[in-house]
């Protein structure tokens, strides 16, 4: 019977393999997931894109859940995803706040200017220090933080139609469930 | 226009692998000798034609062919003409083709040595091998076509991966796909002795050559590989236990087991099974290296863009091959398994732990490997597996080895003799131990050095004390034939290796440190001044490039220029300054600047001070030389005699001649 032993162990490694292959078609390989998910959003004082003497932070925030979504001028993936945000952003029904990434100011005011500016508010972080903080490692990636400061769900990439009514919507209607 | 002919000339070539594999089988089955006789020229013809689309890909890199997809994809008009030809197996669909040109090529050789095989077994060889070229063939021609069109046809390409423009990475695949593909010669040996149902002790030693050629060109393959990753990625680091570089291990590990057991069963007829196992392990390996490369079933620093088709196909490629080989050597290998028992204290028994020991390393790197996959199965969550399992399981399952190895050759085939390992064992433990004494002196104590020293000693004072012995025993010109220099090589490449691992490992300071200007610091006894970085320029890439110059008690060593390289595409990759030595070597990566906007003030870097660190590879080229050396024995190329005697029934005999110099 050891002589079948080998096959054996073959034919679990090729299961395993199939399942590797179909696993990878359903999921992305390069997600992390955040450990941030479910814990506070961490603490962040910035200055607004407009106008660099006044500071928002995640205090002034707090009360009504916003979707935070960091772009930038020099990132092309954020042109794939400006016109899903343009057209979907305000059927959310919560502020859209962009968090403009290790950008020039004004590299950012004249993208936004030829683009169309989807969001409520713009705070601007050029060093990409308060990223770090909130585990950003490229851009476009968005996080819903709820009433109370807590972050509820990440996308990392820029957002498709699909994603936005298979992901964010229904994160979006549980979190008015639970206010309710 | 040419471009086509590319694609013809693979569609050719696969019709020709078609007519080499299934006409010798279908022969071979009804003794009929004109179809067994068309595995040669067919075999032939599809070399002529892989060569062919190989060379037209080159010509398209050549002429800066855009308009090809492949080409446009992974060069640029800047780019040097030798990292252009090295381009062509930059990415996935070049570098397929280049298995299957290296598959011919091995193919070939094939061809024109066995000449003196029996007609039937060789034909069966040369079957298997053109199966094999059909699944590549057609995985290349359906799923990864480097001959692509793209129109329009761009004014510029884009570029070859950046970190592939070293030359140590243009030769890193090329000589491991030597070894990869070298391991299917045993196979197709393996294959063809299943389907007949029996092997000869001649064929086994016929094979032998080809085993540790392919073996050492992985070698060779895997030190460049370390080598290039010490130089490039900029952190001083040799090995990284990256699924990738595990890839390329298994079957390193699974052909070290190959090459022994073959040795085994040529010289004494025992473990035959064993041996058969291993060569289709051993090739089975190196496929499934190919398959989690490109298969993007696990995530790596050096993985190919990923398709999911492709995987599919080299699954089910997977799954026929390796699945239909286990099966075959399930149901026949009770009919060539039979073998001479022997002693516990025996060159049998110490050679047949190393092999177990290879064979469970080998296990427990795939089981490494694929742990991050069997998490997700199971549901476990995001694991990764690194250094920590590694570092910790690899060095235990060797530890017996390198305690067997200098033995093995002083014990005698069937039935060793205690009272000549009593006497080895004092002399080499003793040096062993005394070594190890006058190096804790040198090493501060440093546990990892001290062993490192005495395993050193204890694997090369070994293989010095045998070489003696044969000197002193034998008369001039059999004191070393080629297969016993071979042993002795790579054996004493074992020592070598020990000695740059351990005390690098032990030894090494790396430090972080920001510099401005004029900034000195010590690091090992030597002082790193900074002179500041500037600007400068290659072929298609500018870099910061800072000025390190390294004295010592006064006395200037070296001026090191380590750089910070930005391509056009905006990828930066560090090219760290190496003064290298065979004692030590000193090595400077240039940082960030630490003021953005002043990129001529300070910098930081990272300074480390390496000794013994050469040795690794030095190790490496040794076991690679060993190798290569074992091939060129005369006794492999007397199989000439040795195969019609087989043939003819009178076996015995030429079998007895290796005893000779193996006492």
């Amino acid at each position: 019977m050891s002589r079948y032993l080998p096959l054996f162990g073959f034919a679990l490694l090729l299961a395993l393999f199939g399942f590797g292959i179909w696993w990878n078609t359903q999921h992305d390989p390069n997600e992390v997931p955040s450990p941030l998910i479910n814990k506070p959003a961490p603490a962040f004082d910035l200055p607004t894109l407009d106008d660099p003497a006044h500071l928002v932070s995640k205090a002034s925030l707090l009360g009504k859940p916003y979707l935070l979504n960091v772009f930038a001028s020099w990132c092309i993936a954020c042109g794939e995803e400006h016109p899903v945000l343009m057209a979907e952003g305000r059927s959310l029904g919560i502020p859209v706040i962009g968090y403009n990434y290790k950008d020039q100011p004004q590299d950012a005011k004249d993208w936004l200017r030829t683009h169309g500016n989807p969001y409520d508010l713009v705070i601007a972080d050029f060093p990409g220090r308060t990223a770090i903080n909130f585990g950003v490692y490229g851009a476009p990636e968005s996080f819903l933080i709820d009433a109370h400061g807590v972050i509820r769900y990440k996308h990392i990439g820029p957002f498709t139609p699909k994603i936005i009514s298979q992901e964010l919507k229904p994160a979006i209607a549980a979190l008015a469930q639970e206010t309710r | 226009m040419t471009p086509e002919l590319g694609q013809l000339a693979l569609i050719l070539a696969l019709l020709l692998a078609l007519a080499q594999s299934v006409l010798p089988l279908i022969g071979a089955w009804r003794n009929n000798h004109a179809l067994m006789a068309v595995a040669r020229p067919a075999a032939a013809g599809q070399a002529v034609f892989v060569a062919l689309a190989f060379g037209i890909l080159a010509w398209a890199f050549m002429t800066f062919d855009f308009s090809v997809q492949y080409v446009a994809d992974n060069s640029n008009l800047a780019l040097p003409w030798y990292y252009r030809f090295a381009a062509v197996w930059g990415a996935h669909e070049g570098s397929l083709l280049l298995w299957v040109l290296i598959l011919n090529v091995w193919t070939l050789a094939l061809a024109m040595f066995s000449q003196n095989l029996p007609e039937v077994f060789a034909s069966r060889v040369l079957a298997v091998m053109g199966l094999i070229a059909v699944g590549f063939l057609v995985f290349t021609l359906f799923t990864s076509d480097p001959f692509g069109r793209l129109l329009p046809m761009p004014a510029d390409g884009a570029d070859l991966n950046p970190i592939l423009q070293d030359p140590g990475m243009t030769t890193h695949p090329p000589m491991l796909y030597m070894g990869y593909v070298g391991f299917s010669v045993a196979f197709s040996f393996a294959i063809a002795a299943l389907l007949g149902g029996e092997l000869e002790k001649a064929w086994i030693r016929w094979a032998r050559p080809w085993t540790n050629v392919a073996w050492g060109f992985l070698t060779l393959g895997i030190v460049a590989g370390s080598w290039w990753a010490y130089g490039e990625l900029g952190w001083g680091g040799w090995w990284f236990w990256d699924p990738v570089e595990n890839a390329s291990f298994m079957p390193w590990l699974a052909g070290l087991a190959l090459i022994h057991a073959q040795a085994i069963t040529e010289k004494r007829g025992s473990l035959r099974a064993w041996t058969i196992l291993l060569s289709i392990v051993a090739f089975s390996l190196s496929l499934l290296g190919t398959f989690l490369v490109r298969s993007g079933v696990l995530t790596s620093i050096h993985a190919f863009a990923s398709d999911p088709r492709r995987g599919l196909y080299i699954l089910i490629f997977l799954g026929i091959v390796i699945g239909a080989s286990l099966l075959l050597y399930a149901l026949r290998a009770p009919k060539i398994a039979h073998g001479k028992p022997f002693n516990v204290l025996s060159r049998e028994t110490a050679m047949l732990i190393g092999n177990l020991m290879f064979v469970v390393a080998a296990a427990m790197v795939l089981l490494g490997t694929l742990f991050p996959l069997i998490a997700d199965a199971l549901h476990l969550g995001r694991i990764s597996v690194g250094q920590p399992y590694f570092g910790l399981l690899f060095p235990l399952l060797m530890t017996p080895v390198i305690l067997l190895m200098p033995f093995g050759p002083f014990l005698r085939w069937g039935h060793g003799e205690p009272a000549v390992l009593k006497a080895v064992l004092l002399r080499i433990g003793s040096a062993a131990v005394v070594c190890a004494i006058v190096a804790a002196f040198f090493v501060h104590g440093q546990v990892k050095a001290i062993l490192g020293t005495a395993a050193a000693v204890w694997v090369g004072f070994g293989v010095a004390l045998y070489a003696y012995k044969r000197w002193r025993e034998f008369p001039r010109g059999r004191r070393y034939p080629a297969e016993m220099a071979g042993m002795l090589l790579a054996h004493f490449g074992v020592a070598v290796f020990l000695v740059g691992v351990l005390l690098s490992e032990a030894l090494s300071v790396t430090t972080d440190v920001r510099m401005a200007p004029g900034d000195a610091h010590e690091v090992g006894g030597y002082s790193f001044r900074f002179d500041g970085a500037q600007q400068t320029t290659g072929p298609n890439w500018h870099a910061e490039q800072g000025t390190v110059t390294v004295t010592r008690n006064g006395r200037q060593i070296a001026v090191m220029h380590p750089q910070k390289r930005t391509y056009p595409r905006g990828q930066v990759q560090t090219e760290s300054a190496v003064k290298a030595g065979l004692t030590r070597d000193l090595y400077v990566a240039l940082g960030e600047p630490m003021d953005a906007n002043n990129v001529r003030g300070a910098w930081s870097l990272r300074l480390y001070y390496k000794p013994f660190i050469r040795w690794i590879w030095g190790g490496g080229v040794l076991m690679m030389l060993g190798g290569f050396t074992c091939a060129l024995d005369k006794r492999f190329r007397l199989k000439r005699q040795a195969a019609v005697v087989a043939t003819t029934g009178n076996e015995p005999a030429p079998a007895l001649r290796p005893q000779e110099n193996t006492a």
